[in-house]
């Protein structure tokens, strides 16, 4: 029954002289977004409005479903088109929908017509008023309300006439490209999809870093994170995932460093090659999920350590959340169930019982001193061994 | 070099079968209750099948069922038996040690009603024959037994369990699940007083997705599965034509020179577990002698996680399993391991190295190899 969908749009709309930037983006991103799915689309922007029209038959719940994956979209109005064959059937077309759309009548309406075609015989208001009439002869239940009604019914005089009432919510946001890019710190657990993802909602573009340890981390740790990215690409679409291997590294720190400083030099460590791979591709910043106290390397004196050695900003989305609401939002898109799976991530497999809460910077740093001989050797290794993943 | 010791899990399959099963697939692809001659002639394939394996099982070829696999063989053994017998009694008896097929169906079965006896084993994995004995009852309708442990390769006294059970109780059916000892050993329903047996081809380098249940005739068991009434009405839904064939031809090649291939293999067995005793607190599980099956060696190594071993000889193109493969995704340890007394350190650092007639002496000295310069290394880095 629908033919296109009305796309709303609420944040774009305030950008002034940027706007047609950001109008584009969401257009490339529906567009984008619209590949997936069964069925050829045009996409189209008129008199400040996005419209998608399907040019073939197309699976209206798998286009939805990817329609509200894109960022920007606040709305997404399904639109029914009917062919202009005079008022008559206008108001015979106008009772079927409201029918087909509402088997419940007891609601209270209005219509709102628009005329972008201005030659059509009745003017808006009469169109209101004159549909009004219909719609009250054909459901006696239905009450008219002008200023909150239940069914908005939007009647648009276009070549074909336009009809649509439903809002379908969208994900909100900007569209992803608007915003700059940032490298995002991926580890398979809860949290960092949901950063990811947050950020990415903002319009920014995610590339990624994971670090795994084999043997020590399991090739289906790593087929998880790339799972992971998989759902989050869904949304921000490609992501470039940058797979270090970080073995060598974190044997050399167990050796040469207290274990109970270990996770935090560690992640010191990933912190300072996440920015070198992040400049290297242009990123803006880096995202991480932590969240404070979560845990031990996650206390305010330990963000503070593994913060120092990076002169890129680190965005911390999760920072005030509770586990209870990043595991909504990770249900949410659909990145818990994954994200559980029972594989080590390389921050786990040495942890000590103990691990410091309260890492003394200058401590920290006179250990990892320790390590000045093969530091910087082992560190260019990783790197330049990195495997690159492009995840759609 | 690549080496593989995961043949419990699966193994390769022979290119004999292989090729078998492509020409059926592709060109005698009819379906067996089809009247014209592309159905006689698929047929004629599940007869052959039914022939030969009778034959290695010295069975009637009534008495042969294609299933898809182990599992379900071992699901219509006891739900088939309990479902047809449970006006007669409700008492189920199995040991501690077994797959999670029959373990898991149990518990099933335990949920419905039914009452399960675990026996429990000493510390080469083995059960009790005067435990047996003690615990069949009058209501006793079904008793399970493995014939070989998939994690440690214990065997267990099955041609002594099948008349002590008739003995106590004969209207009591046995049921043996063979899927790691078929193959291996010879096997004789008759002779052993086994009602009934589960085997599945891709152990013996058959195709996945096809087993057989030896149902001895006259065993009052209900089917699972309804529909079509193939197979006498015991297992509906075509036939399996190409996997029937496929684990008849791997059968008759695992038996074709079974008594040399078992020398062989124990030989292997034998330099593998010498060659590993070598490194310093390393534990063989099981019975490391001719007692155990010759493809299964369960080793115990402190202070290395499993799956850290597993993926370090992987690095050197060596597969083995952590504990068992069929369980090894889930975080949980080992039952088998736990019922048959491994210290609580030694559980999660246990691997399976299992071998096949595939498996050279080469592949085994690069094994012992590896093992003997990656345990110290990977010792030296540990959780604490």
């Amino acid at each position: 029954m629908y033919k296109s969908f009305l796309i709303k749009y609420a944040e774009i709309g305030v950008k002034g002289k940027n706007r047609y930037l950001f109008e584009e983006a969401l257009v490339r991103q529906i567009k984008y977004a619209l590949k997936k799915s069964e069925g050829e689309f045009a996409v189209r922007r008129t008199d400040g409005r996005i419209y998608v029209d399907a040019l073939t038959e197309f699976d209206y719940d798998e286009t939805v479903e990817n329609l509200q994956k894109v960022f920007g979209i606040s709305g997404i109005c399904p639109v029914v088109h009917v062919e202009d064959e005079g008022f008559e059937k206008l108001g015979e077309a106008v009772v079927r929908y409201l029918d087909d759309v509402y088997p419940d009548k007891h609601k209270t309406f209005k219509v709102a017509a628009r005329r972008a075609r201005k030659n059509y015989p009745l003017d808006s208001m009469e169109i209101n008023m004159e549909l009004g009439g219909i719609v009250l002869d054909a459901y006696p239940e239905m009450r008219v309300d002008v200023h909150k009604p239940d069914i908005l019914l939007h009647v648009e005089i276009r070549d074909m006439i336009y009809l649509y009432s439903e809002i379908i919510p969208g994900p909100g946001g900007m569209p992803v490209g608007t915003g700059g890019k940032a490298m995002l710190l991926l580890s398979g657990g809860i949290d960092s999809p949901v950063a990811g993802w947050m950020i990415a909602k903002r319009g920014v573009k995610i590339d990624a870093v994971y670090f795994h340890a084999p043997p020590y981390t399991s090739e289906r740790a790593k087929q998880k994170v790339v799972d992971l990215a998989r759902k989050v690409a869904a949304y921000t679409g490609p992501i470039y995932l940058h797979v270090i291997n970080f073995t060598d590294i974190q044997l050399y720190i167990y050796d040469k460093c207290p274990h109970d400083e270990l996770t935090i030099i560690m992640r010191r460590y990933m912190m300072r090659i996440a920015e070198h791979i992040a400049r290297q591709t242009e990123c803006l910043g880096l995202i991480t999920g932590e969240s404070i106290g979560q845990v031990a390397s996650q206390t305010m004196h330990s963000l503070a350590a593994t913060n120092e050695v990076c002169t890129m900003p680190v965005y911390r989305p999760l920072i005030g959340f509770d586990k209870m609401e990043i595991v909504e939002v990770s249900e949410k898109i659909d990145t818990y169930e994954t994200s559980i799976l029972p594989y080590e991530d390389c921050c786990t497999i040495f942890v000590a019982k103990h691990p410091v809460t309260k890492p003394n910077l200058n401590i920290i740093r006179k250990h990892e001193q320790n390590l000045q001989e093969k530091i910087e050797e082992l560190v260019e290794a990783a790197i330049a061994g990195e495997e690159l993943i492009v995840v759609r | 070099m690549e080496v593989y010791l995961d043949n419990s899990a699966t193994t390769r399959c022979f290119e004999e079968v292989a090729q078998l099963t492509h020409k059926i697939l592709c060109e005698h692809y009819g379906n067996p209750s089809s009247m014209h001659h592309k159905g006689v002639e698929a047929e004629q394939y599940v007869r052959d099948a039914r022939e030969t394996l009778a034959k290695i099982l010295k069975v009637n070829e009534k008495e042969i069922f294609f299933t898809s696999g182990g599992t379900e063989s071992d699901n219509i053994a006891l739900i088939g038996t309990a479902m047809a017998n449970h006006r007669r009694g409700r008492h189920l008896i199995t040991t501690q040690i077994e797959h999670p097929a029959i373990l898991q169906t149990m518990a099933y079965l335990h949920n419905q009603g039914f009452e399960v006896t675990y026996l429990p084993v000493d510390r080469q994995g083995r059960i009790s024959l005067k435990d047996l004995e003690r615990a069949v009852r009058q209501d006793t309708i079904l008793v399970s037994i493995m014939h070989t442990n998939n994690e440690i390769g214990s065997l267990q006294p099955i041609g002594e369990a099948g008349p002590l059970i008739k003995k106590c109780n004969p209207q009591t059916l046995f049921h043996v699940d063979a899927v790691q000892g078929f193959g291996k050993f010879h096997i004789y329903p008759k002779k052993m007083q086994i009602d009934m047996l589960s085997v599945s081809a891709h152990k013996i380098h058959g195709p996945k997705g096809v087993g057989l249940l030896y149902l001895r005739e006259g065993a009052k068991v209900n089917p699972v599965i309804y529909g079509g009434g193939q197979q006498k009405g015991m297992r509906s839904g075509t036939e399996n034509v190409a996997g029937s064939a496929g684990i008849a031809l791997a059968a008759k090649m695992m038996y074709q020179n079974l008594d040399r291939d078992m020398e062989g293999m124990y030989g292997l067995r034998e330099m593998l577990i010498s060659g590993v005793s070598q490194i310093e607190d390393v534990k063989i599980n099981g019975c490391p002698g001719r007692e155990g099956a010759a493809h299964i060696v369960s080793l115990s190594v402190r202070g290395v996680r499993s799956e850290v071993l597993l993926h370090a000889l992987e690095e050197q193109g060596i597969y083995v399993s952590a504990g068992s493969a069929c369980a090894a995704h889930k975080p949980q340890p080992s039952a088998t391991l736990k019922a048959i007394g491994v210290e609580k350190d030694l559980l999660e650092s246990t691997i399976r190295l299992s071998l096949s007639v595939f498996t050279t002496r080469e592949e085994i000295e690069y094994t012992v190899q590896a093992l003997c310069e990656m345990v110290p290394m990977l010792r030296k880095y540990t959780r604490h």
